[in-house]
């Protein structure tokens, strides 16, 4: 029972709670770094070990950081732990440094952090924070390397660079530019509520709310308590 | 002066920050449903936007460079920010508490809302002077306004469609914003044009 539970920790980030397609977190890094599948999949492991590294850590300290000035105290944490992570890609990957640009120290305001810190490590044990980190980390990394995916095979023909398309369609560079990137993340988010809403009828839960999901787009009063009642 | 000018006016229009750079997206849809409450918003962000400039240009540039410690901007300019919004959400409440309880909990997160920090950040980057970084921010905060105006304007009208069952909601919310963003392309150019190049 307890390991199913630690598995549950770690899977229900990859579509049940993905934290950008359901719980609508970190839109902005989803948004500007997929113009490529190999920028995104970059993106995802940088924030994965930020998330992991943030939530063990504010975890271990808890019962220590008071109360009133908890969000400082984890901005802090976050900060440091992205700092270690630019570092790191600055060192050993240029080319992502030139690509993410000014996004990687960026990771540092990402809501998914601070989101899953508040929500799930200022009051689980340091296991279960890390394994909820992998989960969202690994959610958010999925999300971002199909987004990329999507937009580099339609904006340019390529999949991590690979040719797929070359004699079958011209690439349509509007979807690696801005536009494209909102409208690629629409569908998306509305396909996840498709699959939500599919699998709610086949529960018997026919009320067409898909529940359960903090980002709830539904009118039906359920959102709030959804969030309240995850942990 | 026309320097000024071609920053002020790319960073408005060109470099649209939610746009075109995709930073502060969260509130661009969370906020942007009634008029009142995302002028509000997008002037606290403005009045964020510079004053964080402001502060984080000298500390970046008679701190953190003299002293090697270039790597710690992260950390220092985030926490100024954190600072200064609790500044602002003290000064709004005791003096605009009308605004302070239509912003709400929006207040807190311009914490965490990366066109503050990115715009911080890309001063720096960017190797702007300190006039130059405020116009910069100043452009930043005006060209977010003007989307928060134009979307919450769109947002009105979307209410009243019927888009099928899975597009309801933010979806078709995000794919009317990359319909807006088309047409933010179109002034791609017009700083060249308007005052040459630098």
């Amino acid at each position: 029972m307890a390991k199913n539970n630690k598995l549950q920790l770690v899977t229900k980030g990859l579509l049940k709670e993905n934290p950008t397609l359901r719980l609508v977190l970190g839109t902005c890094p989803t948004l500007a770094v997929t113009t490529m599948a190999f920028n995104g999949l970059g993106m995802g492991l940088a924030a994965t070990f930020v998330l992991i590294c943030s939530n063990a850590a504010i975890s271990a300290l808890r019962k220590v950081i008071p109360d009133k000035v908890r969000i400082p105290a984890y901005i802090t944490v976050i900060a440091g732990f992205v700092t270690i992570v630019q570092m790191f890609v600055k060192a050993f990957a240029q080319e992502l440094d030139a690509a993410l640009g000014v996004f990687l120290p960026l990771i540092v305001v990402n809501c998914i952090i601070l989101g899953r810190a508040e929500m799930f490590a200022s009051k689980n044990n340091v296991i279960d924070s890390a394994l909820d980190g992998l989960g969202m980390g690994l959610g958010f990394t999925l999300t971002l390397t199909v987004m990329g995916s999507i937009r580099e095979l339609l904006g340019a023909g390529t999949i991590f660079g690979i040719e797929v398309t070359k004699n079958l369609f011209p690439p349509m560079s509007i979807f690696t530019s801005a536009p494209g990137g909102f409208f690629v993340f629409g569908v998306l988010m509305a396909a996840a509520v498709k699959l939500e809403l599919a699998n709610a009828t086949k529960l018997g839960n026919g009320s067409g709310c898909p529940g359960g999901c903090i980002g709830c787009t539904y009118a039906c009063g359920k959102a709030e308590t959804a969030q309240g009642g995850n942990e | 002066m026309m320097k000024l000018a071609s920053i002020l006016f790319s960073m408005m229009l060109v470099n649209n920050y939610v746009l075109v750079k995709f930073m502060g997206i969260c509130p661009f849809l969370g906020v942007s449903k009634k008029l009142d409450s995302s002028v509000g918003m997008s002037v606290a962000v403005t009045f964020v936007m510079v004053m964080a400039t402001a502060v984080t240009w000298p500390i970046y540039t008679y701190l953190l460079l003299p002293n090697d410690l270039a790597y710690l901007n992260t950390i220092s300019f985030i926490l100024v920010i954190a600072a200064l919004v609790q500044l602002v959400e003290i000064i709004l409440k005791k003096f605009i508490p009308a605004l302070h309880r239509s912003l709400g909990v929006y207040l807190p997160l311009i914490t965490t809302n990366c066109a503050i920090l990115g715009v911080t950040l890309l001063n720096i980057d960017n190797g702007y002077n300190f006039i130059e970084s405020i116009v910069a921010s100043l452009g930043a905060g005006i060209g977010f306004l003007i989307a928060m105006v134009l979307f919450t304007g769109v947002r009105s009208t979307l209410e009243y469609a019927q888009p099928p069952k899975s597009f309801e909601g933010l979806p078709i919310t995000l794919i009317s914003a990359s319909l807006v963003s088309v047409s933010f392309m179109g002034f791609g150019g017009i700083i060249e044009s308007l005052f040459g190049t630098f």
